[in-house]
């Protein structure tokens, strides 16, 4: 097994606001590791520095890098945007393009590169959606709008959408936050098949998801990265007092 | 103060509040009213698709100024329907900085500038170099146009909510791409909308046309002539001292109005649904 | 994994996109500069001519080539108050009304209503003004006017039809709109605590109005009239239809009178032969352009501030 994501003193501000600090931290191939911790600790801000989307907002800074198979993604003359084909997200709140069918939603990352074959287009789709186990829900409804869907089906087709550009990583920051228990417990499964193929980061503030699906988890507080192992040992013996009084529940 | 006596004052002020609503809409209903009832009985087939005549003979129509209004409009749109959308998109995806502030405020003072100030730009930028035509009574509309639709389009572009471009972002799309695919679609009835409006607005406009487009009794004999358009010819119908033309002027009047009414309570009605 | 995985970045499409929409936006000012110099730059014959006399002398005599602008300032000016008296204490009556005082299932319907009468081509509101509004008031308004205030310099000699008068009406109907618009708009701004602390005291809805929300927005409503002025000033065809365009400077508003606008509109093409004239009219333009930007400046201060701020915190 070998480390997919190796990030070296990260530090991320947000104007003067130091949002993250001299993180360390590896990523294993083929292996979900969670980020938890208190809202504003700075974990979206931090899986969001691993695909070059916290540049994205007004005033953001990063420094330190981040190693993807080796090779640093903020290195000079690197485009963010051949990084974030690379490397997947799916967000908090399920947001497919409200103007476009669910086909074009998942076809959008790769039409909107220029692709325009339709065969493979149209194998892309299928498979994506069979990936986020949505396929059987919405084959007979492919140009239906994307919104017409459920809430875990959005999310599914978030998923679908991501998978499609085939990235290697795949970042997922509180992607059942918004959803009801058996949509959740869904895309919990799915993660768990998906981490065959690719390798995954989650955000959760819920220790149990944390619990159940990771491999590997990591505590931050305040913008610091507290504590980092395997998922069994951070629940059962946390070494840090603030990660055991965090799972215990003495923080917000 | 007794509570009856405070009650009472604010059922007056609700009174005289609401009374002030109606006086406002007297008018329009005496506008719609009268060009409706004027304007039916000078509506034929003929008038809709005639030249007009002369005094005194009777008949003819204003086929051409209906069909030069849709020249010079449309002119107007493809000079200021452009230039204005892609502004606006400027103002919205890159516009936190000073230049966009001022562009935008520009764009604010321009749209309140008088419309015969663009008649006159259009007369002097355009036909004292290529003469009375549809392409400078097109330029002087696109004038008052472009503001209203680059404000126009910048907010509805600040609508889209920041997910979408971050969702779009995040598949590897760049970032001009995500604003044209993405962000102007989901944006596209609030700009229609906003295009339309300055349609409608434009299309009325008579001071600017009087001296740029002039008038021409005849069907359009090509962009760089003069051409008529219902508004000018609207008013030179009003002011003339023949009855016979006055009834022509109502009919144009019925015309014009159909047209503008129909963009405005359309757009309305598109808006309302999507939202 | 058979693709390049990170490239260099190419000459990249977000800079040229970036660029032209930016050289679009750019249009913008460039078109506001172009528009002032060329108005600028067409009246100077006439600027040269006749200096700053232009805005103090009332002579306009194109046979004679001796221009002065005041007749025009004058019409423009009292007829643009007028209309402002007329319209402003209905325009707050109908903001306040629409936003406070109106059942909720009215408010929208009535907004758009009374929205539509921006939407009326002024040809058309100079139209029904020619033979609807001036007979009217020829008929009904002045009699009794010169009758019970008559002893005014401002209702005496015989009334026609198209007059200052008449020009103040019909410029009052199209101010009613914008002005009852933004005036609603800012005092929907107001903060819903400000309104409930005094509903809270036991204040009845035009007590909370009064105390709580008009103080509130008094600057904001200061703009919209301003916005009001503005359209008043630069508004051209329905005025010229039924204000008589004639020159002179009248105390009586039963007389006709010439605005800056209509003196453009109705002039400007019969004047081929005389290139100072032309540029007389075009220096009114340039002077009506001048007020207008600065009217709208003005305007947008004391109005934008207000409903950016609190649209901005919503
Ligand atoms: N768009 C933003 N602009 C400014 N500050 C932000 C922004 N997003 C987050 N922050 C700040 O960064 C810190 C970390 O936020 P975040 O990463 O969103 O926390 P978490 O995801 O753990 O709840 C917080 O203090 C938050 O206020
Ligand atoms: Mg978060």
């Amino acid at each position: 097994m070998q480390n997919k994501i190796t990030v070296e003193t990260l530090n991320a501000w947000f104007g003067t606001n130091h949002a993250l600090k001299n993180i360390n931290l590896s990523f294993q191939e083929n292996r979900i590791t969670a980020i938890i911790g208190p809202s504003g600790c700075g974990k979206s801000t931090f899986i969001r520095c691993l695909n070059r989307m916290h540049e994205v907002v007004r005033g953001a800074k990063v420094s330190g890098k981040v190693l993807v198979d080796g090779k640093d993604i903020y290195e000079r003359d690197i485009d963010p945007v051949d990084i974030r084909r690379c490397i997947g997200m799916v967000f908090q709140k399920p947001n497919p393009f409200p103007t476009m069918s669910i086909y074009d939603n998942v076809a959008a990352g790769l039409k909107l590169n220029g692709m325009k074959d339709k065969k493979i287009l149209d194998k892309t789709v299928e498979e994506s959606l069979k990936k986020a186990a949505l396929w059987d829900e919405v084959k007979n409804d492919l140009n239906k709008s994307g919104v017409s869907l459920s809430g875990g089906q959005q999310q599914r087709l978030c998923i679908a959408r991501a998978l499609a550009v085939e990235p290697e990583i795949i970042l997922f920051d509180e992607p059942c936050s918004a959803l009801d228990p058996i949509s959740t417990s869904r895309i919990e499964d799915l993660m768990i098949e998906l981490k065959e193929k690719y390798t995954i980061v989650i955000v959760t503030h819920n220790m149990q998801q944390a619990a159940r699906v990771s491999d590997y988890t990591a505590f931050f507080l305040y913008g610091e990265l507290i504590e980092f192992g395997e998922t069994n040992q951070i629940f059962k013996k946390p070494k840090e007092k603030s990660t055991e009084d965090y799972i215990v529940g003495r923080f917000g | 103060m007794k509570w009856n006596r405070r009650k009472l004052i604010d059922r007056i002020m609700s009174f005289l509040t609401a009374a002030c609503v109606v006086v406002a809409i007297i008018p329009l209903l005496s506008i719609l009213y009268t060009v409706t009832i004027n304007g039916i009985s000078a509506i034929n087939l003929d008038f809709l698709t005639q030249l007009p005549k002369p005094e005194g003979e009777v008949g003819g129509g204003l086929g051409n100024a209906i069909q030069g209004t849709f020249i010079v409009v449309g002119i107007a749109c493809l000079i200021g329907l452009p230039v204005g959308i892609l502004a606006g998109v400027y103002l919205s995806e890159y516009g936190e900085n000073r230049f966009g502030r001022m562009v935008s405020f520009v764009a604010d003072v321009l749209a309140g500038t008088p419309s015969i100030a663009a008649g006159i730009f259009g007369y002097t930028f355009i036909v004292l170099y290529f003469g009375f035509s549809a392409i400078a009574g097109g330029a002087a509309l696109s004038v008052l146009m472009i503001p209203i639709v680059a404000r126009t389009t910048e907010e509805s572009l600040r609508l889209v909510s920041g997910s979408l471009r971050e969702a779009s972002l995040a598949l590897g799309i760049p970032r001009w791409k995500t604003i044209l695919h993405i962000v102007l679609s989901t944006a596209m009835s609030g700009i229609i909308t906003g295009a339309l409006l300055a349609i409608a607005r434009v299309s009325g406009e008579t001071a600017p046309l009087l001296l740029t487009a002039f008038g021409n009794p005849y069907w359009a004999a090509g962009i760089n002539k003069p051409i008529s358009t219902m508004p000018v010819q609207i008013y030179t119908y009003a002011i003339a001292p023949f009855p016979d033309w006055h009834a022509k002027a109502w009919g144009g009047a019925l015309v014009l109005i159909i047209l503008v009414l129909i963009l405005n309570i359309g757009v309305r009605f598109i808006t309302r649904k999507k939202y | 994994m058979d693709r390049p995985k990170f490239r260099l970045s190419k000459l990249s499409g977000d800079l040229i996109f970036k660029t032209v929409v930016g050289l679009f936006a750019f249009g913008i000012i460039v078109l506001a500069f172009l528009l002032f110099r060329e108005l600028f730059i067409a009246s100077s014959l006439s600027r040269n001519a006749f200096g700053a006399g232009f805005l103090t002398t009332s002579t306009w005599d194109p046979v004679k080539e001796v221009f002065g602008a005041l007749p025009f300032i004058f019409g423009t000016l009292v007829s643009s108050l007028l209309a402002l008296l007329i319209a402003v204490p209905l325009s707050l009556g109908i903001a306040i009304f629409l936003s406070e005082l109106a059942p909720e299932k009215l408010r929208t319907p009535l907004s758009f209503i009374i929205e539509l009468l921006a939407a009326v081509p002024s040809v058309i509101i100079g139209l029904w003004g020619i033979f609807i509004l001036a007979p009217f008031i020829r008929d009904y308004l002045a009699p009794p006017l010169s009758t019970y205030l008559g002893f005014l310099p401002l209702f005496q000699g015989p009334m026609y039809g198209p007059s200052m008068l008449t020009g103040g009406v019909i410029l009052a109907i199209m101010v009613i709109p914008i002005t009852s618009s933004v005036s609603k708009e800012v005092i929907m701004t107001v903060p819903i605590q400000q309104r409930e602390a005094a509903l809270a005291l036991g204040a009845t809805g035009w007590e909370t109005t009064r105390i709580a929300v008009i103080p509130y927005a008094r600057s904001g409503i200061f703009g919209a009239v301003i916005l009001g002025f503005g359209r008043a000033v630069g508004e051209t065809m329905a005025v010229t239809m039924v204000i008589g365009n004639s020159p002179h400077i009248s105390a009586s508003l039963f007389s006709p009178s010439y605005t800056m606008a209509s003196v453009i509109a109705n002039e400007f093409l019969e004047t081929a032969a005389s290139k100072l004239y032309i540029s007389s009219l075009i220096e009114v333009g340039f002077l009506l352009l001048v007020v207008s930007v600065i009217i709208n400046i003005a305007a947008r201060i004391l109005v934008w501030k207000l409903l950016k701020v609190e649209r901005g915190a919503a």
